[in-house]
């Protein structure tokens, strides 16, 4: 199926931390909306666990956060903004099993410290910024074959 | 294997059934607790077997393209999680096997890890 993107398709999701009943729902719906556009799915895949590990952390860490996309025939961009606690040592955080966790966390299957490590495996361009208190931004980029 | 042989090998209950059982072909699988392990090491179109009924295994499942998942230990999902398994087609079992003896057995039948190690 050829792409059937024209221009800049962008829109936005808004996440409430704690709700795990739609956790996932944003995620799926750009699932979605990128099949819709004849995207290949490979490209879906990686854009879909990116975004969807992105989306894990709002709910499990922040009281709420923004989930933007921005398509073009070229690529696509997530970025995700929170209102959470912040991440005190990036570079620590990147490290694959590294993680600040509670246990409960842990109970649901999260939290073996491969988010963030994993968002960056699937992104072809990966940017984090964070500030202690106020919150994360997190900004993905996979270019399209 | 299809997924009717999977049920016999594993004595399961079949809680979500979207299509016939005998239709749906399963040629790997990956046991685990971990969803980021879920989504960060195997491959699509597998089945996961795994200990945990939290509504946000079936989101796991949907974002990694799992074909089906088995519930190890009896464990049953609550009511919300089967209507979401059921909205998205994905079949849900559930064997009184635990998970160490679910994989053995589906191991010995033939089917193999979702990844090459």
């Amino acid at each position: 199926m050829p792409l059937n993107i024209d221009g800049t398709i962008d829109g936005t999701f808004q996440l409430i931390g704690g709700n795990f009943t739609t956790a996932g729902e944003a995620s799926t719906q750009l699932k979605l909306k990128l099949s819709d556009l004849g995207v290949d799915e490979t490209i879906i895949r990686r854009a879909t666990i990116a975004t969807f590990e992105a989306e894990m952390n709002v709910i499990i860490y922040a009281a709420a956060g923004w989930l933007h996309y921005y398509i073009t025939p070229r690529s696509i961009t997530i970025k995700i903004e929170d209102m959470g606690p912040g991440i005190e040592n990036i570079e620590l955080a990147m490290q694959e099993g590294y993680s600040t966790a509670p246990d409960w966390v842990r109970e649901m299957g999260w939290g073996a410290g491969m988010g963030l490590p994993n968002m960056k495996k699937n992104s072809d361009l990966f940017k984090i910024d964070s500030v202690v208190g106020e919150g994360t931004t997190v900004e993905m980029v996979i270019n399209f074959p | 294997m299809t997924l009717s042989k999977i049920v016999e090998i594993l004595e399961a209950t079949v809680i979500v059934q979207p299509a016939d059982l005998e239709d749906i072909n399963i040629h790997s699988a990956c046991s685990a607790d971990l969803m980021s392990d879920v989504l960060y090491y195997h491959y699509a179109d597998t089945l996961l077997i795994t200990g945990l009924i939290q509504i946000n295994v079936i989101r796991t499942a949907e974002i990694a393209d799992t074909k089906a998942i088995v519930f190890v230990m009896d464990k049953k999902p609550d009511e919300r999680t089967i209507e979401l398994a059921g909205q998205k087609k994905i079949p849900l079992l559930s064997t009184p096997y635990c998970m160490y003896t679910a994989s053995g057995k589906l191991y010995q039948a033939g089917l193999r890890n979702s990844r090459n190690v």
